[in-house]
């Protein structure tokens, strides 16, 4: 279990009320967990993923998550078409725990509505969040 | 200073029994052959399963040894928030192993099992009155068996009705199991969130019900230990839009001659006669999850029915609108028999008892702790309340940590990370079968372990350390399971 001070928040990325992580890279948006997101689920054992060619709305359910403590719900923080997801994840499911923003993403989406994107949470506004979650 | 029960000891090591044993060794001798030989027809022969050599003894000091290590409610207390690890009275065994009842074969006519129909009817009639419902199937093998029973029901009802729908309301504070048995059944279960009391209120089920809408799952007490008060409103809610109301039992052993289901508005309940009536579990059965229904649902239940036409009890198929047979034979056997016999034992005054002191020992519990771990919802519980490990947390505790620690002292823990509304949640249920010398060392080993967590985190983090085993590695054997023995 991590201190909040040792969380890592990246400002590269946004972060959705359910803990997902957003980046922008071009046209499209690659999404994951974050480093607070991983932490509290403890070590992950399986990640339940959508097929490519799916599309979500923002906030609706695509995919599960699932470690020795539980299975959670995965959220999309912007809606779209998934244009690919990390396959390397059904080997290696801990990468996710290892490195959320990296290795460890989940898909990448192609989306319907690039406003979406600025409606989610910047580093400081999540950080306080997560301050008041504690 | 306490005596914890505790301690250390000489711990035997037992390999599997492929590795032990020599070719040629036996444990028995078969008869002298009293007829000719013939010869066996080809397709028959081949290679046979590859059993070990074993003697008597090596098999009996295997069992033995296995069973040392184990911890079960017969060797200490055995607080598993909602599973109801209550102690299993002797007698119940010693009735189940009756000749007559350990000699009956499923496939004896009707007239020769008398007996044995007998005592299911009136098991039959026995759970009916405790739950307030009209009619009863013992046919479901588990809890969750007799959760997808009732779903069934209740979608035989709306197709009855000529409309079938497709969604289940499920409270987040409802049995883990309500939402897979509800998709099982090809229904949408639809989450709803309990409000800051912890229990369910009326407005958030209003707003969702709707003639797409099946019915409502509710646990009650739920998961949190916490009574659903609404539950007559609820249930008027949900009937308006032409719903059904599915109570789940698994927390039953709390309201036992207390709460009649069938008189709050619940169409159909199933009850786990292995937690709240008598019958050991945890290595998985078997068990028993009878179903019971309100008099409008009984021609859905399961066949076959047991029927009694003057004092003759027989098997009948005849339901046109059965959801059908759920279980090879008519369930298992052993536990309804289990359940009867503590049923009759303890009497109606009995069980109520039991019921008041699984609450009373919940609350004893929670009032004790309270300044010890954080209190989810500080409110009077059922018969299990629910902590976190919030207050621990600073030190780098957590609740694994605490979890793993109470074996070290002597004890069963806790459930943990359960109901998922709480954090990091510890729940405790110590049932009725527990004495307040026994609760009161349990306190004192949790207060000990918050004391270490504070001191010396280590502790907690090596934990268990007086265990045959130390801390398994859980992550690897879920992540690559091995299932070859």
């Amino acid at each position: 279990m991590k201190k909040m001070s040792e969380f890592r928040l990246p400002d590269d990325v946004r972060y959705s009320e359910d803990h997902e992580w957003a980046r922008l890279e071009g046209d499209a948006i690659r999404v994951g967990i974050s480093d607070y997101a991983q932490d509290q689920l403890g070590d992950i054992t399986f990640v339940g993923m959508p097929n490519v060619g799916d599309a979500f709305s923002q906030k609706q359910e695509f995919g599960t998550v699932e470690s020795t403590k539980a299975v959670s719900e995965l959220f999309m923080p912007i809606g779209g078409k998934v244009l690919e997801v990390n396959e390397a994840l059904e080997e290696s499911p801990g990468l996710v725990n290892e490195d959320p923003y990296g290795r460890g993403w989940l898909i990448l989406v192609k989306p319907d509505n690039p406003d979406e994107f600025n409606s989610l949470m910047t580093k400081g506004d999540y950080a306080k969040r997560l301050k008041g979650a504690e | 200073m306490t005596d914890f029960s505790g301690t250390t000891g000489l711990i035997f090591n037992e390999p599997l029994l492929w590795e032990k044993g020599r070719k040629g060794r036996t444990g028995m001798s078969l008869p002298r052959r009293d007829v000719g030989t013939y010869a066996l027809d080809e397709s028959l022969c081949g290679d046979g399963p590859d059993f070990p050599d074993l003697s008597e003894p090596e098999v009996a000091r295997h069992y033995v040894r296995l069973s040392q290590w184990n911890f079960g409610v017969d060797s200490g207390l055995y607080p598993l928030g909602s599973c109801t690890m209550k102690y299993n009275p002797k007698l119940n065994e010693k009735m189940a192993s009756l000749q007559g009842f350990t000699g009956a074969h499923p496939l004896l006519p009707a007239e020769l099992s008398q007996g044995a129909l007998r005592l299911m009817f009136e098991l039959e009639r026995l759970l009916a009155e405790i739950t307030g419902m009209d009619a009863v199937s013992l046919q479901p093998a588990a809890g969750a068996h007799g959760e997808l029973a009732g779903m069934l029901i209740i979608h035989a009802y709306h197709k009855s009705n000529g409309a079938a729908r497709s969604k289940i309301i499920v409270p987040d504070t409802a049995h883990g199991t309500n939402p897979a048995s509800a998709a099982l059944c090809g229904y949408k279960p639809v989450a709803v969130k309990s409000n800051e009391q912890g229990v369910l209120s009326p407005e958030a089920v209003a707003e969702i019900m709707d003639s797409e809408t099946a019915g409502i799952m509710i646990t009650n007490p739920n998961t949190l230990g916490l009574f659903e008060r609404s539950i007559r409103e609820i249930a008027e809610i949900v009937h308006k839009k032409g719903g059904l109301v599915y109570g789940d039992g698994a927390n039953m052993n709390a309201v036992m001659g207390i709460v009649r289901m069938g008189d709050i508005g619940v169409d159909v309940q199933h009850l786990n006669l292995h937690k709240t009536f008598s019958t050991p579990h945890g290595g998985g059965g078997p068990g028993a999850g009878p179903v019971c229904v309100k008099k409008n649902l009984e021609k859905f239940l399961p066949v076959p029915r047991i029927i009694e036409n003057h004092g003759a009890y027989s098997l009948s198929y005849d339901s046109a609108e059965s959801i059908g047979k759920i279980h090879a034979f008519y369930g298992n056997f052993g536990v309804m028999i289990k359940a009867y016999g503590y049923i009759l034992s303890m009497g109606a005054e009995s069980l109520k008892k039991a019921s008041q002191l699984a609450v009373l020992n919940a609350n004893y519990i929670k009032a004790k702790l309270k300044d010890v771990f954080h209190l989810a919802y500080d409110q009077p519980c059922m018969h299990e309340c629910v902590f976190s490990d919030k207050l621990q947390k600073q030190n780098g505790v957590t609740t694994l940590d605490i979890a793993k620690r109470l074996i070290d002292y002597g004890f069963h823990p806790p459930t943990v990370y359960f109901p998922l509304v709480v954090s990091g949640s510890i729940m405790i249920e110590p049932t009725e079968t527990e004495s307040k010398e026994d609760i009161d060392q349990f306190v004192e080993a949790c207060k000990a372990v918050v004391a270490e967590a504070k001191e010396n985190p280590e502790l907690l983090h090596a934990a268990p350390t007086r265990t045959k085993v130390r801390r398994l590695d859980e992550t690897n054997a879920t992540r690559h399971p091995c299932l070859t023995g």
